[in-house]
């Protein structure tokens, strides 16, 4: 695939040679396979100059830059690493519907793309699902949310922060352009040795996932350490760790996971990286090189990742279930307990990814045990989200119906994950697409619905106005029978032997399944459509939907407790916490909406453009390593270091909004609520709803 | 004087941050807390090179093994310089936390000691170098074998952190020069403090599984 170039052009470029673009490969040699690489290379170009034009045109540069870029406000942060998330989850699901498609089509026929494009396919839309889908939206939600449930003005460490997501997004900025530049790896997203060894990969495919997945894990080795800290230090008065809204307690253990599980991962891409440009022989097949350590260190990471990207959504269906059936949380101690006991038991079980690859029985037997366990607190925690919908006053909201079908398809999902942890039936089908129906079972509900009904449940709070439920309820028409039928035959034809990332299927018996897996496809790419559609109506119909008392959905953690949107500063005064749903009662005991008795200063952080200067350098340090064009390497390299440097050495860095603008703002806001019409619970997905719940259900009756 | 009875006890600060108002306590300790929590991810990071290291040990590939690539004459040098760089910075941190606005004598003490510990830093990372470079020249490169590779790797990373160190103080001292002895640079001088002691306790790891283990074998 490469070409050598020499001279002052090899110094200059590198690696980097007219072949590696995609249009002349096509140009060269047309043909199906090259020319959709060619489409998905002139869709980030072009959609990066669109992007680039538009804001232009529109004159928003230095609005994005100042509001956004260089923010260090925890909010904005968050709602960066969504937007990202939704940008990336459209290519992975296109990618998946390619996926679908070619195995829908040859059936004993050559399909459309090649062996290698499909490949590609499959390492990059199980990369980016999870690396730059699923990581930014759970962060993104733990970023915009934590701070506010627990009474906090911003995260612990917001400089870091800001770094965190620049790296990340450095990481999916990488993954873009290697459509565009090059080519991406073959390996899957496990990037598997010794495949992924230059003596097997010689491109640069695998240094593009080796440098994208390093940056995010660094990412979120700071994002773990920040909401970590946010958790443990930054509480109101009053919150102690029995009070915690459920929410920050996965959150609390996601990042507790990122602490452990990111060193290893960043530890193993790196020691990749040595292998493949220092000659190095950690897992090589010569030189006494041993690919398992890279399976165990890989895997050390890959299973504690399951909860990382698990537990928030947990938190999510926590909150949501609670909130929409107007009742406490049932099992509140059962759910805590559940969540440590599921962190924990995530440690012990990373070998049940590889039973079939020479440990003996044994051992295996210990591991499928300790991950039939982690069923046990998951149970719990089923049975305590039913319990809590039990005799409560239930709102089918589109988050709701999130959380159901999540209850409903995930228990599903764990059944067939009980197969997979009993060894002997490991072995009749891993590898085999069984394996990718069960993850897909598990990820797809209990993250990515999770994911969805959070950002459908906080959306009026960060923009303050509801999203349209008429389209939300069409997305999850779309998504929950689409899931179904693109994962459910894919049990079938793993049980029948049809092995995971074929690009060819020899078995015409597999035909109709397989079409039946590609329909289901198309419908959960509809689903995506349809949340674009809603979030377009949304925004066009803002006028009619605003909430901006800030408590839609009569919910109870303190982040309802303030405007929609909240103010920079998040509270007027840090709040003091007597109870578990603080808010709720406040409000019932008539306490909420009340002036404080006088404002303070409040001290922010400022903007700094560090995070950005360093996001960009690290990637573009990381562009040059994947070329072998080393001055740029270098180059940015250094310059990532004296960013990182410079920084410290800065002292201006907080600014103080003074006591009379808090008070202004609150005593508007507050003015707002008082004039604004209380919405019983039913009428709360109308244009009713101003953000301010009515009262007790006896009130309700007693109006009727 | 006597502390702030509301204000939560400076469990981690040691620099002179005693009197330190509640929101100052409160933000020094959640600031040096983080820096614990990353050293313990930080330590995961050895833990799993160190776990490399001992999967490698036989696979040396024909090239050299452990007992040959091993000094323990330097590597006990090594070990007294980086163990008195600790305690050089342990005096320079008991300095610092007696700093008074009255008078200089203190800070000037601690910056001495600074000095020290980044003299013995330097000399011990020269020291390493060397190791190195006649490891090379024995044909002892990483490139040969997973041994090679592993040891490289740990004891390498182990001196970019000793490295990082090393450039970090001069930086400190720079801040001290020309921005004072703030809060900020107080928590990033913990921050340091904790760091170095932290590579200390690592490299007591590596003396002992590494240098003593290839001694006796």
């Amino acid at each position: 695939m490469l070409t050598e170039t020499h001279g002052v052009a090899h110094v200059l470029l590198g690696n980097l040679t007219w072949a590696a673009l995609p249009f002349v490969r096509a140009w060269r040699d047309p043909n199906v396979s090259e020319i959709i690489g060619t489409g998905a290379g002139a869709v980030v170009i072009l959609g990066a100059i669109a992007m680039f034009a538009l804001v232009t045109w529109l004159g928003k540069w230095r609005y994005l830059w100042t509001e956004w870029f260089t923010s260090l406000d925890h909010k904005k942060i968050g709602i960066m690493y969504v937007v990202l998330a939704g940008v990336m989850l459209a290519r992975a699901l296109v990618e998946a519907v390619l996926i679908r498609t070619q195995q829908a089509v040859a059936i004993n026929a050559p399909g459309y793309v090649e062996p290698g494009h499909f490949a590609q396919l499959f390492t990059t839309h199980g990369s980016i699902m999870v690396f730059f889908m699923a990581m930014p939206f759970l962060t993104g939600l733990i970023n915009y949310v934590v701070p506010l449930q627990i009474g906090a003005r911003d995260m612990a460490f917001p400089y870091m922060n800001s770094v965190g997501f620049w790296l990340t997004a450095a990481g999916a900025a990488l993954m873009m352009v290697s459509l565009a530049v090059g080519e991406f790896s073959t390996g899957g997203w496990s990037g598997y040795p010794p495949y992924t060894e230059l003596a097997f990969s010689g491109g640069v495919g695998p240094d593009y996932w080796i440098w994208a997945i390093s940056l995010s894990s660094l990412g979120s080795m700071t994002v773990g350490i920040n909401v970590a800290c946010t958790i443990f230090k930054m509480r109101a008065p009053g919150m102690n760790f029995m009070r915690l809204p459920l929410f920050c307690w996965t959150s609390l253990c996601t990042s507790i996971l990122m602490i452990f599980a990111m060193p290893p991962l960043t530890a193993v891409t790196l020691l990749l990286a040595g292998d493949r440009y220092l000659g190095m022989h950690f897992f090589t097949d010569d030189g006494g090189g041993n690919m398992m350590n890279y399976v165990n260190m890989f895997w050390l990471f890959g299973h504690p990742e399951v909860y990382i990207l698990i537990l928030p959504a947990f938190g999510v269906y926590s909150e949501v279930i609670s909130a929409f059936s107007s009742k406490e949380l049932y099992g509140y101690t059962s759910l805590v307990l559940a969540t440590m006991a599921i962190a924990v038991l995530s440690f012990t079980v990373w070998l049940h990814h590889f039973f079939t690859m020479g440990q003996g029985a044994d051992v295996n037997a210990v591991f499928g045990i300790a991950t039939m366990t982690i069923g046990i607190p998951t149970g719990v925690k089923i049975y305590d989200w039913i319990f809590t919908m039990f005799r409560g006053e239930v709102r089918f909201t589109p988050s709701m119906l999130f959380s159901i079908a999540f209850l409903v398809t995930f228990t599903l999902g764990g059944f067939t994950g009980i197969i997979l942890a009993t060894p002997p039936l490991d072995y009749a089908v891993h590898d085999s697409l069984f394996l990718v129906a069960h993850f897909h079972n598990m990820l797809i509900p209990g993250t990515l619905y999770g994911m969805v009904a959070g950002y459908m449940f906080w959306f009026p709070k960060a923009f303050g106005f509801r999203l349209n439920e008429r389209w939300g309820r069409i997305a999850v028409a779309c998504w929950v029978p689409g899931f179904f039928l693109a994962f459910f035959p894919l049990y079938l034809l793993g049980l029948a032997g049809m092995a995971r990332r074929t690009q060819a299927v020899f078995d015409p018996a597999f035909r109709p399944w397989l079409y039946a897996a590609l329909l289901g496809a198309l419908l959960m790419i509809s689903g995506l459509v349809t949340l674009f559609v809603q979030l377009y109506v949304s925004i066009r119909d803002r006028a009619a939907n605003r909430v901006p008392v800030g408590d839609p959905w009569d919910a109870r953690g303190l982040e309802w407790s303030v405007a929609a949107p909240p103010p920079e500063w998040n509270f007027a005064t840090i709040p003091h916490v007597g109870d578990r749903d603080a808010f709720y009662w406040r409000k019932r005991n008539k306490g909420a909406y009340r002036a404080a008795d006088h404002y303070r200063d409040i001290v922010l952080p400022k903007n700094s453009a560090c995070g950005v200067v360093l996001g960009v350098a690290s990637g573009l340090c990381c562009f040059g390593l994947i070329w072998h064009i080393w001055w740029m390497a270098l180059l940015f390299g250094l310059l990532a270091v004296a960013t990182i440097i410079v920084r410290p050495f800065m002292r201006d860095v907080t600014r103080v909004i003074p006591a009379v603008e808090v008070e202004a703002v609150d005593r508007a806001w507050l003015a707002q609520a008082h004039a604004a019409r209380p919405v019983p619970r039913e009428e709360e997905q109308s244009s009713l709803n101003q953000g301010l719940a009515e009262g007790f259900p006896e009130l309700v009756a007693k109006r009727a | 004087m006597t502390p702030d009875p509301v204000a939560p006890a400076l469990r981690h600060a040691g620099l002179n941050l005693r009197h330190a108002s509640r929101e100052e306590a409160e933000q020094v300790e959640s600031d040096v807390f983080g820096f614990w929590v990353f050293l313990m991810s930080d330590a995961v990071v050895f833990a799993t090179l160190f776990a490399l290291f001992g999967t490698s040990l036989e696979a040396t590939a024909g090239a050299p093994d452990l007992r040959a690539v091993v000094k323990l004459g330097p590597a006990f040098i090594e070990t007294m310089l980086l163990l008195t760089s600790s305690f050089t910075f342990g005096m320079a941190s008991i300095e610092f936390s007696r700093v008074h606005r009255l008078t200089r004598r203190h800070q000037r003490l601690a910056v001495r000691w600074l000095l020290v510990t980044w003299v013995l830093g330097t000399a011990f990372l020269g020291m390493e170098v060397n190791d190195f470079v006649t490891m090379a020249h024995n044909g002892a490169t990483a490139d040969r074998s997973f041994f090679l590779s592993a040891f490289t790797v740990l004891v390498g990373t182990h001196g970019l952190h000793v490295l990082t160190g090393v450039i970090w103080l001069p930086l400190m001292l720079l801040q001290l020069a020309g921005l004072g002895l703030d809060r900020p640079l107080k928590v990033n001088l913990i921050r340091l403090s904790l760091f170095w002691h932290f590579l200390d306790i690592v490299w007591i790891a590596i003396f002992s599984v590494v240098y003593l283990q290839g001694a006796l074998r």
